[in-house]
């Protein structure tokens, strides 16, 4: 096998082995923190899942699409609440936990996914800050519509949201059974996207990127890319707000503010717009440097620094390196080229 | 419509339009900013938010609440211009400046962060609390007219509003740098051509802007006293769509809309639920991007490759 068909077999990421290899490694590492790391350890890595999930969708529409959505938050509020509704639901309750669990997000995708058409359809018309504004302002309805909602507890929140169970017949504990969940949608969420965007089809959305004018001219309908992007993305929002829900077991609309959209926005911009696995190291580094790092020095000010840390980075990579970690690249690539870099290095060292 | 319900209606409008006057004077420091750098600066309900701080420190440090009167008044007005317009041009020229040939993203991207940075800075700094904004106009009645109150505030609102927009109107239309302002976001490279300092005229821009939004900082701590750290998104976000709603670019547009918004969220505040009245503003935004991306008074622009 050539160097060129590898790599056209990686980007593809066509066998079926890899993603099967990634959600059970996956699940070794659910069993290991189940056995060895303390709950809230489990919760910090379940979250980094859910992060995994909204940042990888979130970056095909703003890293591969070149669209601005400040809405992401909205479209994964509603994935949360209808989780959160529907697990309660009389109906489901004879279906196996863990089929009902894996079931879930696909629900909370679809409506997310239908939120997502709604908003996309009249404002995909508008450019870059326009759609920004559109889409906050949609985030926020969302948002208020919610809080109005006495059906899911209105300002109240929901709590006591269940979780996935334990599966004794598997050998999976509560926690791995979520983690087990929360493992098969990231890889799924990862996949898929990455699959998309590295099809013949997917490379219109880079086109719309790359040049709207020129990607018209080649025969591609801007608009309805865009609004593709903006359901699939939504979708794939959804899907981590269910995780979201049955993670944290408490919704409130107060957490899908403008912030919770931002937050996201730090993950994609810090890991490279266009790069699916930067978003996903990013979203594992903006996930734990909270939990872990911000907490002792918060701890040690007295002041909650955790925000302004977070701006500030976000100030400086666009000023210093706005292309992020990885740029458009992704990890193996980048792990290439310094493998060439350094190889280089020692073929023009060895004559001295 | 009987007696009661028309004085009802009558106090609505009064209290809409100075609200929408105060939304008016935030609109258009973020359409004039737009209309030279085609960006929308989020940081700027934030200037406002450290306008209505600086006003609150100089009033507690002067005691001005003790004093109340228009000298107190003008104090504040003062105190909120000076400090948010040196705030303005340092986010220029630190955070914008250096980005002035990058993706119009990745500036508002920039423009997000400076925001944040201010906000969650400010609950350090001035803490997360709401304060009491010291009230140096009292609110009394000053005349009846068929039942109708009018309230100082409101006459206070009105007159510094409308004096400040005059101001503005002669300074853009009448001065040399006013000139210069309009060609620079006309065409920002024949202005050079022409001689104009861009870099300056933008400066000043921000200059004014962010003076703009200190007045209407004060203004809004007369009218709601509480001030938090936070008091400036949620207002900022709704001058913005003030602006869009007018034309964005457009300076009397920006006044237009404004009122609009003022007059129509107390209409639902006081007509409908005030639940929703946070939703009203994105709704507007919606529909006149839908139906009039250009706004009511705005110019119909084309994209050119």
């Amino acid at each position: 096998m050539t160097t060129e068909d590898r790599v056209a077999r990686f980007k593809s990421l066509g066998s079926i082995p890899a993603p099967m290899a990634a959600i059970v490694l996956l699940s070794l590492v659910g069993v290991l923190l189940d056995t060895s790391a303390n709950p809230y350890t489990q919760f910090v890595m379940l979250l980094i899942l859910t992060n995994v999930v909204l940042a990888t969708s979130l970056n095909l529409v703003n890293g591969f699409t070149g669209q601005f959505s400040l809405g992401h938050a909205g479209f994964m509020a509603v994935g949360a609440y209808t989780s959160a509704w529907l697990v309660t639901r009389p109906e489901l309750s004879g279906m196996p936990d863990l089929v009902k669990f894996l079931i879930l997000p696909i629900a909370g995708g679809a409506l997310a996914a239908v939120a997502g058409l709604i908003v996309g359809l009249p404002s995909l018309r508008l450019r870059g800050d326009y759609l920004a504004i559109v889409t906050l302002g949609f985030g926020e309805i969302i948002r208020v519509v919610l809080l109005n909602s006495e059906a899911v507890g209105g300002a109240r929140g929901l709590y006591g949201i269940p979780s996935a169970q334990a599966v004794p017949e598997l050998g999976l504990s509560p926690f791995s059974a979520q983690f087990l969940v929360a493992s098969v949608w990231s890889v799924i969420t990862f996949v898929v996207l990455w699959r998309i965007v590295h099809s013949a089809k997917g490379r219109a959305f880079l086109s719309v990127r790359e040049d709207e004018i020129a990607a018209e001219a080649m025969g591609i309908n801007i608009t309805q890319i865009k609004v593709r992007a903006f359901v699939i993305s939504a979708f794939f929002a959804g899907v981590g707000g269910s995780l979201f829900a049955h993670s944290v077991k408490y919704l409130n609309p107060s957490t899908f503010t403008f912030t919770k959209s931002v937050d996201i926005i730090i993950m994609i911009v810090l890991g490279g717009m266009g790069s699916f696995t930067g978003a996903v190291i990013a979203a594992a580094i903006i996930t734990v440097l909270p939990e872990m790092v911000l907490r002792e020095l918060q701890q040690l000010t007295g002041v909650d620094l955790r925000m302004v840390i977070y701006s500030l980075l976000l100030i400086l990579f666009m000023i210093l390196r706005p292309s992020g970690i990885l740029g458009t690249r992704e990890a193996p690539e980048l792990w290439r080229s310094l493998r060439d870099f350094f190889q280089r290095r020692s073929v023009s060292e060895k004559p001295q | 419509m009987d007696q009661s319900s028309a004085q009802e209606f009558i106090q609505h409008l009064i209290n809409g339009i100075s609200l929408g006057s105060i939304y008016a004077l935030i609109a258009l420091g973020y359409t004039m900013v737009y209309g030279i750098l085609q960006l929308i600066n989020f940081a700027h309900s934030e200037v406002y938010m450290v306008g209505a701080f600086a006003a609150y420190y100089t009033g507690k440090g002067l005691g001005l609440d003790q004093h109340p009167g228009f000298g107190a008044l003008f104090a504040l007005l003062l105190a909120a211009v000076v400090v948010c317009s040196i705030l303005g041009v340092t986010i220029e020229r630190l955070a914008y400046r250096p980005l002035r040939k990058a993706p119009k993203l990745n500036i508002l991207i920039t423009a997000i962060g400076v925001s944040l940075l201010l906000q969650y800075s400010g609950q350090i700094i001035f803490g997360a609390d709401p304060k009491l904004f010291p009230e140096v106009i009292k609110d009394v009645t000053v005349f009846q007219l068929g039942g109708v109150e009018v309230r100082s505030l409101d006459i206070t609102i009105l007159v510094v509003g409308t004096l400040v927009m005059i101001g503005l109107h002669f300074l853009v239309h009448a001065t040399k740098i006013g000139t210069a302002m309009r060609a620079v976001s006309s065409n920002t490279m024949v202005a050079r051509l022409m001689g104009i300092n861009v870099d300056q005229v933008i400066s000043f821009t921000f200059v004014i802007g962010s003076s703009l939004a200190g007045i209407a900082s004060v203004l809004v701590g007369l009218k709601y006293p509480k001030i938090d750290p936070l008091m400036g998104m949620l207002f900022g976000i709704k001058a913005f769509v003030a602006a869009v709603l007018g034309g964005i670019g457009s300076l009397p547009g920006a006044m237009l809309g404004g009122v609009i918004l003022g007059l129509s969220e107390e209409m639902v505040v006081g007509y409908l639920s005030s639940t929703y009245r946070d939703a009203l503003a994105f709704g507007i935004l919606i529909v006149i991007l839908l139906f009039r991306p250009s706004g009511l008074l705005g110019s119909q622009t084309r994209e050119k490759v």
